[in-house]
């Protein structure tokens, strides 16, 4: 089997393709704390008394939710690469931006934008009769929020971001094209060498595969555990 | 007032650019809606097939469209234009000798081939629910008062279906629209491409945000027109309290009205 040698034998390129792979992964974990995390600030700002916050939190979300997410990508990695290119010359050092972590940043833009509608959805389902009983009771609003209403945003929110991590997984891709060898881009660089791109092409959508149905499973079995105190 | 932003903040607003390359810009929309257009309308005809298929009582057919479209949705469309772009490359000779090489020698078909074949996957879920979503009970019903299945199906099944998938087809539409973008990556001169094209001249930045303005111009309007259409067609399932009744001038589409 020639094809198969190309993967698994002694110059094979399984190895690239496996720590495209990891790379994929990592790229997609690392930006969940902080593409999550923003999108549910971005959600409470969205909530704020100030028209101003309200405003700019809602041209933030319009913005990258209307864009492609390819666009948004370069536009934070050009984006950033100006800005320390504009900051290093006024303090008169050359710093140059790491391909991954402009990934993670621009990846956790577009998550932040697309995650604050569903952590908005999330708040809006906790009862609404929980958050007066504990204002009566005294609590502040800042109280009502951490003690009420967060504890139980997690479980409301999960089918909505178990769809946005399924996007994010497939929008890692986007990084192969700003030089981060993730599984894609290792399978555009084995295709290269070795003038098989559909071999290489269909194992890596393979893999891709591999990795959305594995995580559709976790989505599934974290649903299923978090709503165990409300099975009917 | 340009001559201001300009001279200010040069970074952020470039007029001159745009006279020089607006040309350009409109040519790649013009390729954008092309593209888009053609892939969303071939594979809304491609997506029913698929849709019955994966409802039929055929083991076989069954299985092959829940491959179609776990393959589609589980995999990053950029992979699968990759597969469709190089890798008929490699297949060149045989290709060329059903004249279909033609065809796929065109990163354009190659777009549209692509996304045709992964907007499919995505439609062909999306009307699978909108007809799951019709009541059992109302199709058995019309099939006791005699109605034919094609009937059933006009009167009963669509009309209801339509309401429920329309939301989700547009939305689908939007990201086909952003999903395009990706054609700039395989060569061709969309309106992505073509402002790959002048920032690797000019090394301006301010044209990504001219092309960012663009895509959020289309897809913003395509979301408000949406909202009104489906307002319009589900205005029978709105309750109004007289408090809340619109004008009679913008009756049915506008005013805060709320769901039963």
């Amino acid at each position: 089997m020639q094809s198969l040698d190309l993967i698994i034998g002694p110059d094979g390129w399984g190895n690239l393709l496996l720590k495209g792979a990891v790379v994929t992964v990592l790229l997609a974990v690392t930006t969940v704390p902080f593409g999550f995390g923003a999108g549910l600030l971005l959600a409470v700002l969205k909530g704020s008394s100030s028209r101003v916050v309200r405003a700019g939190c809602d041209a933030f979300t319009t913005f990258f939710r209307g864009i492609p997410d390819l666009l948004s990508l370069f536009l934070v990695y050009f984006g950033l690469q100006a800005l320390f290119d504009y900051a290093g010359k006024a303090v008169g050092l050359h710093v140059e931006l790491d391909a991954f972590v402009a990934g993670v940043i621009a990846l956790s833009v577009v998550v932040a934008a697309y995650s604050s509608e569903v952590w908005i959805a999330a708040i809006n389902g906790v009862a609404k009769g929980q958050i007066e009983a504990a204002l009566s009771l005294g609590l502040t609003k800042a109280q009502t929020f951490r003690k009420v209403v967060l504890p139980q945003l997690f479980r409301i929110a999960l089918p909505g971001l178990g769809n946005i991590w399924t996007i994010l997984l497939k929008d890692t891709s986007l990084i192969s094209t700003l030089a981060v060898m993730d599984l894609l881009r290792a399978a555009s660089e084995a295709s290269r060498f070795t003038r098989s791109p559909m071999l290489f092409y269909c194992v890596a959508a393979g893999m891709y595969l591999v990795i959305s149905i594995a995580s559709g499973a976790l989505q599934a079995w974290f649903e299923a555990r978090s709503n165990r105190a409300y099975a009917a | 007032m340009m001559a201001f932003l300009q001279a200010n903040f040069p970074l952020l607003f470039n007029f001159t650019l745009l006279e020089e390359y607006g040309g350009r810009l409109i040519a790649g929309l013009i390729i954008t809606i092309k593209v888009v257009g053609s892939s969303c309308f071939l594979g809304f005809f491609l997506a029913y097939p698929i849709c019955l298929a994966r409802g039929s009582k055929n083991w076989f057919l069954s299985k092959a469209a829940l491959c179609y479209v776990t393959f589609f949705r589980g995999t990053p469309l950029l992979c699968q234009l990759y597969l469709v772009y190089y890798g008929a490359g490699q297949f060149r000779p045989e290709l060329s000798q059903v004249g279909l090489w033609l065809f796929f020698r065109e990163a354009y078909f190659c777009c549209i081939f692509a996304f045709t074949l992964n907007t499919a996957a995505y439609q062909s879920e999306i009307m699978r629910g909108a007809l799951a979503a019709v009541p059992k009970g109302q199709i058995e019903a019309a099939a006791a008062l005699g109605m034919s299945k094609l009937a059933i199906a006009r009167h009963v099944i669509w009309p209801q279906a339509i309401l429920v998938a329309i939301r989700p087809l547009g939305n689908e539409l939007i990201s086909i629209i952003k999903a395009s973008a990706l054609a700039a990556i395989v060569t061709l001169l969309d309106l992505m491409g073509q402002t790959r094209f002048i920032f690797a001249r000019t090394f301006d930045f301010s044209v990504y945000l001219y092309c960012a303005l663009i895509y959020l111009a289309i897809t913003e309007t395509i979301r408000r027109v949406l909202n009104r259409i489906e307002r319009g067609f589900s205005r029978h399932l709105l309750v109004r309290s007289d408090a809340t009744m619109p004008d009679a001038k913008t009756r049915g589409f506008r005013g805060p009205v709320k769901a039963a």
